[in-house]
């Protein structure tokens, strides 16, 4: 977690805080815009980048993964996401090939 | 060896320890002290031991004859279905990790406790409500889906109680995870001074690679058991073809945890006969950084395989190759640990005491196990034994050769620190040549009959399957007495055993360190480590001048 | 853990630092540590819908359109930005405890509850909508005569349209449940706040049960396009 000693605040983190929220709401307005434009196969990919670019804010910022000392919640994150990419990607080897479905 | 060594008893008054700290059934059953919790692990999986054997007990009784005489296709196909069930999900999952890692990890990495000790009771509690609920389930009409829950049969077809198993294993599971989150955060955050990475014991490594399964695989079979208990209830269409949905999705999440979780079975198996070994051959394990990194090696490349259980199932060809290929590689981090166990022992001074026999048990058995798993992995060959006795005795070698070997073995190397008892060294010995021969003739028949076209999961079979089902029928009985025989006599040492010295077998580990049974607090000074772990050169040329310190 | 065991350390510390941990600071790097491996579990419990999701979506994209068009995404969204704002208030909840900003800390973990409770109104209206419409999967499902959109003249698979609402159901029926924990765990920490339990120096299960929140936040940052924006143009 973020250092969190009183004493050694190095500047208020109300600006980020604030700065963070509005470009979640922001980015909530454009996907819901993004859907309404025909992007053809787009239109998943620019929500997908829009979500992820959100949830990236929430977790570097809100949760502090950005501040953190240790690499080990970056693994654990990292990791995570990995294993779940295995789930789908792997999946996906098969729905992706089936010649009869 | 354990008698070489044993001190002459000088202490008068029993040390304050673990056990005798605190009387009373409260102070067990709110305990957060990690060793009692081991102890409430031991006690429940082998209640739960006994009913899956109770239930594998009447399905070799009815498989002596070729006729449907003991039960009929309805309750053989409950009895194979919650032997199963129970087997994996009450008995093998939680042995090694929550009742040996339980007791163990703490003490080897040199800490008080487990990072949370009352997640880690609650863990406990959750796998009781879950085996509650099992155990309800199988008194109000059991289930029939075999362990895999195979839909649309256990959605949309049968009329057993699916949806209380479902829960059921759906609780037991969280109870899984929160071990293996315990054994991480305390493996990274709570080794004594000195415990670098390097120094920890293979027993922890393997742990850590199993909880990694374990908090990553074990939410999707949540997930999934939420599905197919919804669909029932709700007879929604998700794995449904009738109604638009795959079944083979099914299949993939349900093997996307339980390959992986078949390496949470034998990892921590493994782990204990690497301690086990380097122990009774005196040396330090051969390549120690090779195997601790397949432990990890095997976690990874265990989430990679999972489809090889879907072969004939429908998949496509090409994510068949696939998977066919990465299966064989799942096979080079378990060949690398059997290549450094033998060398280990080439050239040590080899003990054969009670826990060493389990361990080369293990090694023959978990070696056969594996290399059938190969076979299997092999597209052409698996189209022949696919769902056969084949495909049994494959996982049971490996299962109940490995990692019920393995358990064993472990219970014998750490029963002298556990309950601070010696057990009979004659026996044990004794109880280990019955279990190998009770093993090998239940199971290698069934190579064979599997090999020969007998399919898994029928009540009867044809007249020329009889002569070897009859020697696993027997091979079962002999299986069962090497079974009762360790129960037997633990609980005999309890009260007759001679008492045991801190470190019974002068092994390197902390946990030889602190007395037999420790204290609550595992060590009266926090530990600092200067040594790399199975220093057993070291340890043998101290011992040559000194008699051990107790702790 | 018995008192007894404190006791023998015999040092003055704060009472909240377990036995079994050295430090104050060795106990708070493992809690949060525990929380984002058990998120990590979460991530795959969920993981595992969003794979079924995936692959319906891709047999199916016609009829997961049209079930997708007949939700009301001026509600979704709206809940969106309901979360985002809760999360707001949560790391400012945690910001007035560093700051010893007590009435903040208060104010914001109750706005916080206020606004997860908004969530499941909005929540239970489309529930509701979706009742009335015979859009709950099962016996009195209806979705017949439902246009494809862009495909003027073709209907959705009222089958392949219910396993988008069995989908739908038990994607955001869960989150939801995640919030009703959530909400759980935050009466607790509002009322060990008003105990005066977090002080600058201590204040780690506000920590942990923001992540808990942020995280739940997260999971429907995804729901959200997913579930109401499929191919929304026209
Ligand atoms: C050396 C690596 C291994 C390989 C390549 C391998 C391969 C396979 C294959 C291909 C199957 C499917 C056979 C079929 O259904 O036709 C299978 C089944 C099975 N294996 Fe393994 N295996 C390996 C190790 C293990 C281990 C370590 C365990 C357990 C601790 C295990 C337990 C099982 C179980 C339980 C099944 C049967 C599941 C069922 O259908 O009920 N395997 N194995
Ligand atoms: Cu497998």
């Amino acid at each position: 977690m973020a250092e969190h000693t009183a004493s050694e605040h190095p500047k208020s983190p109300l600006t980020t805080y604030f700065s963070v929220w509005i470009a979640l709401l922001f980015g909530t307005g454009l996907t819901y815009y993004a859907a309404k434009l025909d992007l053809g196969v787009f239109n998943a990919a620019v929500a997908l980048i829009i979500a992820t670019t959100k949830a990236l804010l929430v977790a570097l910022f809100f949760m502090h993964l950005k501040g953190a000392h240790e690499k080990l919640l970056k693994l654990v994150v990292i990791s995570t996401i990995f294993f779940l990419f295995i789930l789908l990607v792997l999946s996906m080897v098969d729905y992706g090939t089936r010649t009869w479905s | 060896m354990a008698t070489a060594i044993t001190q002459p008893d000088a202490q008068p008054i029993e040390r304050e320890n673990y056990l005798n700290k605190h009387y009373g059934v409260w102070s067990w059953l709110l305990t957060t002290d990690h060793k009692r919790i081991a102890l409430l692990y031991l006690m429940s999986i082998t209640f739960f031991f006994f009913i899956g054997g109770f239930f594998a007990l009447l399905i070799r009784l009815e498989l002596l004859t070729p006729t449907g005489d003991l039960v009929q296709a309805d309750t053989y196909n409950k009895l194979f279905t919650q032997h199963g069930q129970v087997m994996v999900f009450f008995f093998l999952i939680p042995s090694i990790p929550a009742v040996l890692g339980n007791f163990l990890v703490p003490m080897m990495v040199g800490a008080k406790d487990l990072a949370f000790p009352r997640i880690n009771l609650l863990s406990w509690y959750l796998y009781i409500i879950g085996g509650i609920m099992m155990l309800h389930c199988m008194l109000t009409g059991g289930v029939d889906t075999g362990w895999t829950f195979y839909v649309p049969f256990s959605t949309a077809f049968s009329n057993t109680k699916v949806i209380e198993a479902g829960l059921a294993i759906f609780v037991v599971g969280f109870s899984s995870i929160l071990t293996g989150l315990n054994f991480i955060v305390t493996i990274h955050r709570m080794r004594a001074p000195g415990m670098t990475w390097g120094r920890l014991p293979l027993f922890i490594w393997a742990h850590y690679a199993t909880s990694v399964i374990q908090i990553l695989g074990t939410p999707v079979i949540a997930i999934t058991l939420v599905l197919v208990v919804a669909e029932r209830a709700l007879h929604l269409g998700i794995f449904d073809p009738k109604l638009g949905g795959d079944p083979l999705l099914f299949q993939h999440l349900f093997w996307f945890y339980s390959h992986p979780a078949v390496y949470i079975m034998i990892l921590p198996s493994m782990g204990v006969v690497t301690e086990i070994i380097a122990c009774f051959s005196r040396k330090r394990i051969f390549g120690y950084h090779f195997v601790a990194l397949s432990s990890i090696a095997i976690a990874v490349f265990g989430f990679l395989v999972w489809a090889h259980h879907m072969f004939v199932a429908g998949i496509s060809i090409y994510a068949a190759l696939v998977f066919s290929i990465l299966s064989y590689a799942v096979a080079v981090p378990s060949a690398v640990k059997v290549f450094n166990w033998t060398a280990t022992l080439y050239k040590g001074s080899i003990h054969y005491d009670a826990p060493m026999l389990y361990a080369f048990g293990f090694l023959g058995l978990f070696t056969i196990g594996g290399l059938t798993g190969l076979f299997l992995a092999c597209l052409g060959v698996d189209m022949h034994v696919h769902d056969t006795y084949f495909v049994i005795a494959h996982f049971h070698y490996i299962m109940v050769g490995g990692a019920v070997m393995g358990y064993l073995g472990g219970m014998h190397f750490w029963w002298p620190k556990i309950s601070g008892k010696l057990y009979p060294e004659g026996w044990a010995r004794l109880a280990a040549l019955i279990v190998f021969i009770g093993f090998n003739l239940t199971f290698f028949p069934q190579f064979l009959l599997g090999y020969m076209g007998m399919p898994r999961r029928y009540f009867q079979y044809p007249a020329e399957f009889q002569v070897l089902n009859v020697l696993s029928t027997a091979g079962a009985t002999v299986l069962g007495v090497g079974y009762l025989l360790p129960m037997i006599y633990f609980l005999w040492s309890m009260r007759y055993g001679k008492p045991a010295p801190d470190n019974p077998w002068n092994a390197a580990g902390l946990e030889w360190k602190t007395a037999s049974p420790p204290p609550t607090f595992n060590f009266d000074e926090e530990p600092v480590v200067t040594w790399e772990a199975y220093n057993y050169d070291e340890l043998d040329s101290e011992h040559k001048q000194e008699v051990p310190v107790v702790g | 853990m018995s008192d007894s065991t404190v006791a023998v350390q015999g040092e003055t510390h704060n009472p909240a630092l377990l036995h079994h941990f050295a430090t104050e600071e060795q106990q708070r790097n493992a809690s949060s540590f525990g929380m984002w491996i058990f998120l990590g579990t979460e991530v795959m419990f969920f993981g595992g819908l969003f794979c079924a999701y995936l692959i319906y979506r891709g047999w199916y994209f016609g009829d997961f359109a049209a079930a997708s068009k007949s939700i009301n995404a001026a509600l979704g969204g709206t809940n969106t930005a309901v979360l985002i704002c809760s999360s707001l208030t949560v790391v400012l909840a945690i910001w007035a405890a560093q700051t010893s900003r007590r009435a903040l800390m208060l104010a914001m973990l109750v706005l916080t509850m206020l606004f997860g409770l908004a969530f499941l109104g909005i929540k239970g209206i489309e529930y509701r909508d979706k009742f009335v419409e015979h859009h709950v999967p099962g016996p009195s499902f209806s979705f017949e005569h439902e246009e494809i959109p862009s495909h003027p003249g073709e209907y959705a698979n009222p089958r392949h349209a219910e396993i988008f609402f069995a989908l739908y159901f038990i994607m955001t029926g869960l989150h939801a449940l995640h919030m009703v924990v959530g909400l759980g765990i935050f009466s607790w920490l509002l009322w060990a706040a008003w105990k005066g339990r977090f002080t600058p120096e201590y204040h780690t299960p506000l920590e942990i049960g923001g992540l808990y929140w942020h995280f739940v936040d997260i999971v429907w940052i995804y729901l959200f396009p997913l579930l109401y924006l499929i191919d929304r143009h026209r």
